[in-house]
């Protein structure tokens, strides 16, 4: 038996000489940092959803129907009627949720670890091109069920296109293919959902994994360990402190997916609405265009994206401001790898100024999903009682705001003007778990 | 540091961090339905759904479909065989293998009680649970309505109520109104006593609750079931994938 495989492994050898070396670069004789921890297992959990998304996606598009007349039925049908049907559905609506988790973790990591910084700008860039085609992915594949939240959540996201001077009211009528969302909107989101996007998130996917190997992958240190002593038990002349990402760092993912699918398990088995969160309630009630539900917000993940809007006023007679100052906050993180001039990288060794200013940023985000979400216009009465709910919401609202993108103006000015005080870097790596 | 201190900054922290966040979001989601007393529902209480089914097909069906429930996939799910539901759930003379739909037509339906009745296939992942049994529970007569009745759950529904003659009849006894605004429900009181007893018709009503919530998901019967399975099998993967990892990384110092 061994022998057959031989031979295969020689037939094939023999005609893509290049494949054999391609899997030594990228798994056997990739080396990783040994210390990596806890926050390294965000990557390949991502890359793990990924493919839970696509494959379970592919089942779905088997019985879904991308017609306002027929989706909601068809997804009902899906959860009934189709042989585990339930299971792959919640696997796939589970999943998106938990991309965002896995998601803003390992950004979290990046900006910690300052693994954006030289030389892994293109690495980082392509992250955050990621990111973007990701949220127009769940925003698209959100619409497609077609339940109430689907049809008034599209129909003000895509609002936002409307406050652009001149060009607004018709680029909404175009992105819609009509005046309201509509047969036209499903048909084209379904297909920008399951073909055109996933394609192109393939590729960046791609792309990203192919930069990082390039440069190498950073870690808590912050360490170059190719700027290091050489040879390791494999190799004379690779990084003393890498080991291979494969046999190493696949069976320790394993542990790290072992525990993530026991939490996706437990949600999709126990909890799949969780709460109301991941499934919104009113999106169990089918679009209708007379009855607007009592709260509309995004799901969870576009909380705090869509608290800034609503944050920024309107002025000069345009509401452009919130939907620039939305695109903003995203965009202000593809510059990232500029904005900190910082030397050192990792969290451990860097000035107080830097870990203070990560904690606010945190907050921020937090705070402004929970603005996002709605919990502070419901918990504000509770907790203080009878006050002005809007202008206290939009005071707190725009402090974190103002806190969210301050991160990124004190970052520049922290480490232009040369304020951070640092913590020397050591010339290894300190500790593997 | 202590290799445990570190072990506590690098791990634990971040763990319970998740964890706390993860418990206040599922927190803040109970209290936003707050106010409402808890259903009860048990939608692995056979019996209780069994019972609740027949109260839907005496009292609901009347006016509300299930459209997407099949009588042959309730005969399955609640232990019923296909002569029992033909002949004591099915008054419409559907096959067994179709949906549950009312034969009330839709459009006299919305010119007699101003919008056709609501499907209820969905009510329960919609509205809630606690939402649907306090509703039931809350009708009381109102002369000013159309049809005589209103409700402090849902203000000014246009349904009558059909079980009356289980629960009985219900008044509100009004707050005083303050100036300016409409007079408040104080709290019901039942003047008129039903078939039932109060307490019995509160079992009533969960039973209906919990068919309802059976099918706005009847998923939910099996994938419980499934899901201590796939736990457990997770569980055992994870530790030999754990003591897979130490020993491969015996050799890493």
């Amino acid at each position: 038996m061994a022998n057959v495989f031989t031979n295969i492994g020689d037939w094939v050898n023999e005609r893509a000489p290049g494949m054999a070396p391609m899997y030594r670069a990228h798994m056997t004789e990739y080396y990783a940092p040994k210390n990596f921890n806890l926050w390294y297992y965000f990557g390949s959990l991502a890359l793990l959803v990924l493919i839970n998304q696509i494959v379970t996606g592919i089942f779905l598009t088997m019985n879904y129907n991308p017609s306002a007349a027929g989706a909601f039925n068809s997804v009902e049908y899906i959860m009934r009627d189709v042989e585990w049907g339930w299971l792959i559905r919640y696997m796939h609506s589970t999943g998106a949720s938990l991309f965002f988790v896995v998601v803003f973790l390992h950004m979290f990591r990046g900006i910690m670890y300052g693994s954006y910084k030289k030389p892994r700008e293109l690495v980082w860039l392509l992250g955050m091109l990621i990111f973007l085609v990701l949220m127009a992915e769940a925003f698209m594949g959100y619409v497609l069920p077609w339940g109430n939240m689907s049809f008034w959540g599209a129909k003000v996201i895509i609002s936002l296109f409307g406050t652009i001077p001149y060009i607004g009211d018709t680029l909404v009528e175009w992105i819609m293919g009509d005046f309201l969302p509509a047969d036209a909107t499903l048909n084209r989101f379904f297909a920008l959902h399951v073909i055109a996007l996933p394609i192109v998130l393939l590729l960046l996917v791609v792309l990203h994994i192919a930069a990082l190997h390039e440069v190498g992958s950073n870690n808590p240190d912050g360490v170059e360990i190719k700027k290091g002593p050489k040879g390791n038990r494999w190799d004379a002349l690779k990084p003393a402190d890498g080991i291979p990402f494969h046999p190493y760092y696949t069976v320790k993912d394993l542990v790290g997916v072992g525990f993530f699918l026991m939490i996706a398990a437990f949600i999709i088995f126990f909890a799949p609405t969780f709460g109301g969160w991941f499934l919104e309630h009113d999106n169990f009630i089918p679009a209708n265009n007379l009855a607007t539900p009592s709260h509309i917000k995004p799901v969870w993940y576009f909380t705090p994206f869509y608290a800034i809007v609503r944050m920024i006023p309107s002025f000069l007679g345009s509401a452009v401001w919130g939907v620039i100052a939305m695109f903003g906050s995203i965009g202000v993180l593809f510059a990232m790898p500029w904005l900190d001039r910082g030397k050192v990288k990792s969290i451990r060794y860097r000035g107080t100024g830097f870990k203070v200013g990560l904690g606010l940023f945190v907050l921020s985000f937090f705070m402004l999903g929970a603005v996002g979400a709605g919990i502070t216009a419901e918990v504000m009465p509770v907790w203080f009682g009878d006050i002005d709910v809007t202008f206290w919401e939009n005071l707190f609202g725009r402090v974190m705001t103002i806190v969210y993108f301050g991160f990124f103006a004190f970052l520049w000015a922290y480490t232009y003007f040369g304020w951070e005080k640092t913590k020397p870097v050591p010339e290894r790596v300190t500790t593997h778990d | 540091m202590t290799k445990r201190q570190l072990l506590m900054k690098r791990y634990i922290f971040p763990v319970a961090l998740a964890l706390s966040l993860f418990v206040g979001s599922m927190s803040v989601q109970a209290s936003e339905e707050g106010g409402l007393p808890p259903a009860g529902t048990n939608v692995h209480d056979q019996a209780s759904l069994q019972r609740g089914a027949k109260l839907y097909f005496n009292y609901c069906v009347g006016c509300h479909s299930l459209k997407y429930m099949r009588y042959e996939r309730i005969a399955a799910d609640l232990g019923l065989s296909e002569q029992e539901v033909m002949q004591n759930l099915n008054f419409t003379g559907a096959k067994f293998g179709e949906p549950v739909i009312s034969h009330m037509p839709e459009a006299s339906a919305a010119a007699w009680f101003g919008k056709a009745p609501p499907d209820l296939s969905l009510e329960v992942r919609a509205k809630g649970a606690d939402w649907v049994n306090a509703y039931l529970n809350s009708f009381y007569l109102d002369p000013s309505r159309p049809v005589g009745w209103n409700n402090t759950v849902f203000p000014n529904a246009s349904m009558p109520f059909p079980l009356w003659e289980l629960q009985g009849l219900q008044t509100a006894e009004m707050k005083p109104a303050k100036p300016g605004e409409d007079a408040q429900v104080e709290k019901l009181v039942l003047s008129h006593p039903g078939k039932l007893t109060p307490a019995q018709f509160q079992q009533a009503t969960r039973d209906l609750t919990s068919f309802l919530e059976y099918a706005s998901e009847p998923a939910a019967l099996e994938r419980h079931a499934y899901g201590v399975w796939v736990l457990l099998f997770l569980a055992f993967f994870t530790l030999l994938a754990y003591m897979l990892k130490k020993e491969y990384w015996k050799d890493v110092h």
